[in-house]
């Protein structure tokens, strides 16, 4: 039994994610092999070959995996495959994107979103936006599983596996890649930090995000907000924390003019110390804080910028 | 061109569900249904893309038992053509690869050149259906869309991903799921909701479909989770600060 792992990557670096998915493959089997499919990527097959617990890595480095296309994807993992009885990737945008086609190519259901590994066959799920915990039993023959990263801890970088090149080329004639609109930050991506801040609706507006900015500075924070601050235009999708944002579990989380809502409390109620700042002390985002401050965030944000 | 727009019956966003004694899942009964909100955007999205004279007819289909015809009933409000029901009996789950199965075997029937998909379900949060569909029907898939353009025999798809945005170009036919912000869902009149009621709903009974219907997947268990318990009020920055650094031990 062996595990396949997806390596998340951008063609430029090697995520995080990579390696908590090595650490939670590691629960099914100590036969670990990771592929890393994109262009350009052989930096990137190097990095994914010092993850403690790696077996091999196979490296798919050819222009038409450069966008991580799904119809190029996944005809390319069902083929690699054929040789494992588990896939694992990310729960990312990614890896929620092909995983799904290449379970149904193969004809198996898809386990999303494990946050657990109980034995090689039954996984943890959260479902109901976390509101229940679902323990499912697959008895397909292939597990195709994705993985909250955020579930998970890093395995080490202090493995010396071997890289193998694989020419396959799997390319459709039915889709192409046309452009990206990429956000662009020095701050720590969301899913890999350690510190977050996040505004909701009561930032008001987009330019009052920058009251986060000094915060985040100095605690080496990257910035989230809630969907109400992404749907009245504060802030881009891309930061929105929530059960269909993105799923973090920091060490520290600031939720800011956040109410609370179960939707925003899927994304974030693991993180290890949660703090709340509202002026609503009914606010249920109150109920899961660990430091809850009743006050006005626009007197409360430049006093805890300066008190740091 | 005719665009088909799978939906589901779910529970209403708002409701805080409740893990059953047993553990045997979640109690719904009692529980407000609605349609699950990415699928209210699909049908919007296909319905917009009717209006401005792209598609010709809207077909909605929902799998379940007979009570989401209501949801069916819905999208036809909403602007919809014509309804599809695929029957199941009461109480069946039946997992994304068999809806997946189920809605190919409707794409073979129906040859839409366009599937407009919810990105996700709120109740089983899988997000697996749209792409497992257009695997089986050999489609192109542009998931998470916050703007779809159809030109010239193709989509230009832009999707949410999790650095921005990624802009695609699909050939049709091709399947499309829906992010949040790709529109925001109208609500029915009453003469539209009356009107509705004269639509047609072609009703299936799911064995007529041939698709083995167990699933290879058993819940075990369903519990509710950890509890987080709330802490305490601080006065004032300071003390909070304070908290942070000497109690939590979280900020240097």
């Amino acid at each position: 039994m062996s595990v396949l792992v997806y390596a998340e990557h951008d063609n430029v670096s090697l995520k995080i994610e990579t390696n908590k998915l090595v650490h939670a493959a590691l629960g099914v089997s100590s036969d670990i092999i990771v592929l890393v499919a994109g262009s350009g990527c052989v930096a990137i097959a190097e990095a994914a070959a010092k993850i403690s617990g790696v077996s091999k890595v196979i490296l798919a480095d050819n222009a038409v995996y450069e966008h991580q296309l799904p119809e190029n994807i996944a005809d390319l993992v069902v083929e690699v495959a054929a040789d494992y009885s588990h896939v694992f990737a990310a729960a990312t945008t990614t890896g929620k994107n092909f995983m799904p086609r290449v379970a149904a190519l193969l004809d198996v259901a898809q386990i999303s979103d494990i946050i657990k590994v109980e034995s090689e066959d039954t996984f943890v799920r959260p479902i109901y936006a976390g509101s229940a915990i679902a323990t499912v039993q697959s008895a397909d023959t292939k597990k195709i599983v994705t993985v909250r990263a955020a579930s998970f801890d890093a395995a080490a970088n202090e493995g010396s596996a071997s890289v193998e090149l694989l020419d396959t080329v799997k390319t459709s004639e039915k889709s192409s890649y046309i452009s990206a609109e990429l956000t662009v930050s020095a701050r720590p991506e969301l899913t890999a930090a350690d510190v977050i801040i996040s505004g909701g609706r009561g930032m008001q507006n987009g330019e009052n995000f920058v009251l986060l900015n000094g915060i985040a500075d100095k605690l080496g924070a990257a910035i989230g907000a809630s969907r109400a601050a992404v749907d009245a235009g504060f802030v881009p999708n891309d930061m929105q924390v929530g059960q269909t944002g993105k799923i973090v579990a920091p060490q520290l989380y600031i939720a800011v003019g956040i109410s609370g809502a179960i939707q925003h409390l899927a994304g974030m109620k693991d993180s290890k110390v949660i703090v709340a700042i509202n002026k609503d002390e009914e606010a249920p985002i109150f109920s899961v804080a660990d430091y809850g401050l009743v006050g006005d965030l626009f007197d409360v944000l430049p006093q805890l910028e300066a008190a740091l | 061109m005719k665009i088909l727009v799978p939906v589901k019956r779910a529970v209403d966003y708002n409701v805080k569900v409740r893990v059953k004694p047993d553990n045997s899942g979640v109690d719904l009964n009692n529980v407000k249904m609605a349609i699950n909100p990415f699928c209210e955007i699909a049908i919007e999205e296909a319905i917009r893309l009717k209006e401005k004279g792209v598609a010709t007819e809207v077909v909605v289909v929902s799998i379940g038992d007979k009570a989401c015809q209501e949801q069916i009933r819905t999208g036809l409000a909403l602007g919809a053509d014509r309804g599809i029901h695929i029957e199941t009996n009461t109480g069946v789950v039946v997992d994304s690869l068999q809806v997946a199965k189920l809605l190919q075997k409707v794409v073979e029937a129906e040859k839409p050149d366009l599937v407009i998909l919810g990105k996700q379900a709120i109740d089983s949060d899988n997000n697996q259906t749209g792409q497992m569909l257009a695997a089986l029907t050999g489609m192109p898939q542009g998931t998470f869309a916050s703007e779809v353009v159809v030109a010239d025999g193709s989509v230009n798809v832009t999707r949410e991903i999790d650095g921005g945005l990624q802009t695609v170009k699909l050939q049709l036919p091709a399947v499309v799921t829906t992010d949040l912000r790709l529109n925001e869902p109208r609500y029915a009149s009453l003469p539209n909701i009356m009107k509705a009621k004269r639509k047609p709903i072609d009703v299936k009974p799911v064995a007529d479909f041939g698709v083995d219907m167990t699933s290879k997947v058993t819940v075990i268990k369903v519990e509710a989770p950890a509890q987080r318990v709330g802490g305490v009020k601080v006065a004032d920055v300071a003390e909070l600060v304070q908290k942070l650094k000497n109690e939590a031990k979280v900020i240097a």
